[in-house]
């Protein structure tokens, strides 16, 4: 199955704040990054944790600018992140 | 929502007490059969086994560039795997470099590589370090001990999701000569979580 991002993809995360368990740390929220690898297929944390039929999907690695994240800072952080938590950046 | 290992620590463990005297009472688990998992579980984990991984990195070109792009193909060739729990889980391993430095958190628990590095520090699992090592990661390993250089690039790597991480350190300068074991010996646990130059 062709993945959604290749590497080098500017995406951008969801900025909804779940009632629920997830995987998207809030400080990553609504946040541009760029795609550096899929890390394989597993069941979305997000329906595991309330006990659901989780859907696969792909994990990406997410680099991300500190700046983007927070304002300041001259490091990067990078996160896996579920393909439902990402949007291409226009 | 993101869990709570700090303060909610003695609550979650009572609650897991809890749980663990209702299924033996029940009769759905033997008292000793978690035990002997937990401690089957624990005792394949060591940090024993990353500086192993870290050794050969430093000797063995090949090895360390597959275990960079593929590090759970290149463990079974010194012998160990990530498969220590209910299922394999990926590692990815990230190498530091005279420009690059990286150090590893999960800021929404406590993610870890146990079967490289055992059991992870409390330090590790605190709010402050989770919180904080994100957002100022120079500041953080100031309090370490470790003064990062201005010219060199620090990545935090959050291990939000599925993977596992660990740091290659760099080869301390004068220790060319050593053997691998000699070499496995100067390894850190904090070495390999990017908090300290080995």
């Amino acid at each position: 199955m062709a993945e959604r991002f290749l590497p080098g993809a500017r995406v951008r995360t969801r900025r909804a704040d779940p009632p629920h368990h997830t995987r998207l740390p809030r400080y990553a929220r609504g946040a541009v990054g760029t795609v550096l690898e899929p890390e394989g297929r597993h069941p979305l944390a997000d329906d595991r944790a309330r006990g659901r039929d989780a859907e696969v999907q792909t994990v990406y690695t997410v680099r991300f600018a500190a700046d983007e994240l927070f304002g300041e800072g001259d490091h990067w952080v990078m996160l896996g992140l579920f393909d439902s938590y990402l949007e291409e950046d226009a | 929502m993101s869990g709570d290992h700090g303060g909610a620590s003695a609550a979650l463990a009572a609650k897991v007490r809890r749980v663990e005297a209702l299924l033996e009472q029940r009769g759905l688990v033997d008292a000793s059969e978690l035990d002997r998992a937990l401690t089957a579980f624990l005792a394949k984990g060591s940090l024993a086994s990353g500086a192993r991984a870290v050794a050969r990195a430093w000797l063995d070109e090949g090895f360390r560039e597959r275990l960079l792009s593929h590090a759970n193909a290149a463990l079974p060739e010194i012998g160990l795997s990530m498969g220590g729990g209910l299922q394999e889980q990926r590692l990815k391993v990230v190498e530091n470099t005279p420009s690059q430095h990286n150090v590893i958190v999960c800021t929404l628990c406590s993610c870890y590589p146990i079967s490289l590095l055992g059991p992870s520090p409390t330090w590790y699992k605190s709010e402050g370090y989770r919180s904080r090592v994100v957002r100022e990661p120079r500041a953080v390993l100031h309090e370490f001990g470790y003064d990062v250089p201005d010219d060199v690039e620090i990545t935090v790597w959050d291990a939000s999701a599925e993977s596992r991480l660990m740091v290659l350190p760099r080869r301390p300068d004068g220790t060319q000569g050593l053997s691998e074991a000699e070499l496995a010996g100067l390894v850190t646990r904090n070495g390999l979580i990017g908090v300290a130059p080995i």
